[in-house]
C-alpha cells in the first residue's frame, strides 16, 4: 500500500491565517473566544471564536462572488498551494471538501426562493470552489457532522492508497451563524463561559468559525517528514443526539486506526482528543482511551483555543497535531484545571517537549459517529 | 485482492411506490409526501414508535432500510462492526433545515435541530439494526453509482466491512427518492453482481 504524505497546509481562523501563525499563537496560549454581544446572532451575549469579517477578505474582486463560507476555503486552499515546496499537478488532484453546514447562514439573509436552495447546496459550493482552482475531477463532499474533517482525511488517504489520485486537497470549513447557534442553544450544549475540556467544571461547548486546508499526495520527493498512516470510523448504534456511554465504538474505531497504521498502542506518543467540553462526550472519549489503555498517553484539547470548529474541526486540529510531531511539543489544553471524568486519562496542562513519532487524533458527533485517524514519523 | 461482491437485496422508493428487488410491493396515490411515507409504514405493519419523531429524510431512509432487510439478510452471520452504512444526497437536510430555520427566531427546537445533519438518517439505521461498522455521508450533485462501487468495494477490499447498505436518499419537499442497496460477499438466488451497470438499473 502505497504511503500517504502531508504535503501542505493551511489554518485560517480568528487566531491567524497561516497555520504557523496559528500554531506559535497557540503556544503563548492565545485563544480566538470571547465574548461576543451580537443581537443578530443571539438575544444573550455568547462566547465563541469568530472572524471579525471586515478584516478577513482581500479585494481579489475574483473572489466577491463567493460566498463568506466559500471564501473562507478558497482562501485556505490558495495558502496551502502557496507552498514552494509543493508543485502539485492539479489535473491528478482530487480535492474533498469537508462541512456540516456550508451556506447554510444565506438562509437569514436572502429571500427564500429555488435559486437560493440552490446556492445553498453544498455541491454548488464544490463546483464553484473546484472550478476557481481548475481542477479536472468532480469534487467529494463529506458532511458527516463533527467528524467530517477526519472522515474527509481518511477518505483522502485512501484514494492515494488504491492509486486513484496522486494528491488530494482536504479543506473544511463552517460559518457560525444564527442557525446553529440557535440550535446549539437549543439543546443547552452551549458553554456559559469559556469551554473547559475534560474538566470537572465543563458545562459545553463554544463554537469557532476557521477554514483549514491538508494537502496529501503519494510523492515523496514534495512529502513532509509526517504520513497519514492509517483510520477508522465506527457506529455507536446508540443514540442519535447524544454519545456511547461506554466508548466501546469510538474504542474500536481507535484500534482499528491503529491496526491500519501498524502501530499498537505502545507506539502511541500524544493523543488530540475531541475534547468539546460537554459532560458526555469527554466522558465517553475519556472511556475509550481507557479501554485501549492509552490512559496515560499525554492527550490534549484544541477546543478551548479556536471553540469547535465542526467540519473544520478535525482538520485543523490534525494540522496543529502534527505541527507538534514536527516541534516535539505537546500544546496544553485550554480551559482544564481537575480531571472530571471517571478515567484517569493524562491531560496536558504546560508546554510539554517530548518525542512524538506516533499522534492519535479522534472525533465524534451526531449521528452516533465516530473517527480516528493515526499520524506517523516517516 | 479484487472481491466479487453482490447486490443481495435492494430497495426502490419513488413516485409513490415501494419496490423491492424490483417487485413493487406497495403504492399509493397521495400528491403529499408525508402522507405516503405513514401510509407505507403503515402497510408494511412496522412497529416502531421512533419513526413518528423521525424528519422526513430519516423516515424515508429507516423505511427503505427496513424493507430491504426484511426477508433476506441473516444479521447473526455478522458481527455489528462488521456491517456498515454509505449513503448520498443531493441537498444534504436542507429540507429540514428550512423547518428548522422557521422556529429559531420564536422557540428553536432542539428536536429538530438534531435532524439538520444528513448522516441522522445512517444514525438511524443503525440504532434500529445495532450496526456498528463504518458509515459515511456524501454529497452529490447527482446519484453516482462509480463512487459508490468503488467506495465500498474498497471497504470490503481491506477489510474493514463484510455487509454494507449504501446508496442514495434525497428528501427534498414532494420530490424524494430512496435507492438503497445491501451489499455482501456471498452470492443468493436473487442476488445480481455489484457492478456500476447494476447499480444504475436499481436507480433508475
Amino acid at each position: 500500500m502505497k504511503d500517504v504524505f502531508i504535503v501542505s497546509d493551511n489554518i485560517l481562523s480568528p487566531i491567524g491565517t497561516t497555520t504557523t501563525d496559528n500554531f506559535e499563537k497557540l503556544k503563548k496560549s492565545v485563544s480566538g473566544i470571547e465574548l461576543h454581544e451580537k443581537k443578530s446572532y443571539s438575544e444573550t451575549p455568547f462566547y465563541a471564536s469568530l472572524f471579525d469579517d471586515s478584516l478577513m477578505f482581500d479585494n481579489d474582486t475574483k473572489i466577491l462572488c463567493f460566498t463568506k463560507f466559500e471564501n473562507l476555503i478558497i482562501n485556505s486552499i490558495r495558502q496551502a498551494l502557496l507552498n514552494d515546496a509543493i508543485n502539485i499537478d492539479l489535473k491528478k488532484t482530487l480535492l474533498i471538501i469537508s462541512s456540516t453546514k456550508g451556506n447554510i447562514e444565506l438562509l437569514e439573509n436572502e429571500k427564500y426562493t429555488k435559486e437560493l436552495i440552490n446556492r445553498i447546496s453544498l455541491h454548488t459550493s464544490a463546483t464553484k470552489i473546484s472550478n476557481y482552482f481548475e481542477l479536472k475531477e468532480e469534487p467529494l463532499i463529506i458532511s458527516n457532522a463533527c467528524i467530517s474533517g477526519l472522515l474527509a482525511i481518511i477518505t483522502g488517504m485512501r484514494m492515494i492508497q488504491i492509486g486513484k489520485y496522486e494528491n488530494v486537497i482536504i479543506a473544511g470549513a463552517d460559518v457560525i451563524s444564527k442557525f446553529v447557534l440557535s440550535g446549539f442553544q437549543s439543546f443547552q450544549a452551549i458553554s456559559k463561559e469559556k469551554c473547559r475540556p475534560f474538566d470537572n467544571e465543563r458545562n459545553g461547548i463554544n463554537l469557532g468559525e476557521g477554514a483549514a486546508t491538508i494537502i496529501l499526495s503519494s510523492n515523496k520527493k514534495i512529502g513532509s517528514s509526517i504520513k497519514v498512516a492509517g483510520g477508522s470510523v465506527s457506529n455507536d448504534a446508540n443514540h442519535i443526539s447524544g454519545p456511547s456511554r461506554t466508548g466501546e465504538e469510538l474504542s474500536y474505531a481507535i484500534s482499528m486506526a491503529m491496526k491500519n497504521a501498524n502501530v499498537s498502542n505502545n507506539n502511541i506518543d500524544f493523543i488530540s482528543a475531541h475534547g468539546t467540553g460537554t459532560i458526555y462526550n469527554d466522558e465517553m472519549e475519556g472511556n475509550a482511551f481507557f479501554l485501549q489503555k492509552l490512559q496515560n498517553i499525554p492527550t490534549n484539547s484544541l477546543k478551548g483555543y479556536f471553540g469547535h470548529t465542526l467540519g473544520a474541526a478535525g482538520i485543523i486540529e490534525s494540522i496543529i497535531s502534527y505541527k507538534s510531531m514536527e516541534q516535539n511539543l505537546i500544546l496544553p489544553t485550554l480551559g482544564f484545571q481537575k480531571l472530571g471524568i471517571s478515567k484517569p486519562i493524562n491531560i496536558c496542562t504546560t508546554l510539554n517537549s517530548s518525542i512524538i513519532n506516533n499522534c492519535l487524533k479522534t472525533a465524534s458527533g451526531f449521528g452516533g459517529c465516530n473517527a480516528a485517524i493515526v499520524m506517523s514519523k516517516n | 485482492m479484487i472481491l466479487d461482491l453482490n447486490i443481495t437485496s435492494s430497495c426502490l422508493i419513488k413516485k409513490d411506490s415501494v419496490y423491492l428487488n424490483g417487485k413493487k410491493l406497495f403504492s399509493y396515490l397521495d400528491t403529499a409526501s408525508t402522507n405516503f411515507l405513514l401510509s407505507a409504514y403503515r402497510f408494511f405493519e412496522m412497529n416502531y414508535p421512533k419513526f413518528y419523531k423521525m424528519d422526513n429524510l430519516c423516515k424515508l431512509g429507516w423505511l427503505a432500510s427496513e424493507i430491504l432487510l426484511k426477508e433476506s439478510f441473516v444479521k447473526d452471520k455478522y458481527v455489528p462492526e462488521e456491517i456498515g452504512v454509505v449513503l448520498l444526497n443531493k441537498n444534504s437536510s436542507l429540507n429540514t433545515d428550512l423547518k428548522f430555520y422557521q422556529t429559531i427566531n420564536e422557540i428553536p427546537s432542539p428536536s429538530l435541530f438534531v435532524y439538520t445533519l444528513p448522516n441522522i438518517v445512517i444514525g438511524e439505521i443503525c440504532i434500529r439494526n445495532n450496526f456498528k461498522g463504518e458509515t459515511a455521508f456524501f454529497i452529490f450533485k447527482k446519484f453516482n453509482s462509480e463512487f459508490i462501487q468503488q467506495y465500498v468495494n474498497n471497504l470490503f477490499n481491506n477489510n474493514i466491512l463484510q455487509a454494507c447498505i449504501c446508496g442514495w436518499v434525497e428528501f427534498m419537499d414532494d420530490d424524494y427518492k430512496a435507492v438503497l442497496l445491501l451489499i455482501e460477499k456471498d452470492k443468493s438466488s436473487i442476488s445480481k453482481p455489484f457492478t456500476i451497470f447494476n447499480i444504475n438499473k436499481m436507480y433508475h
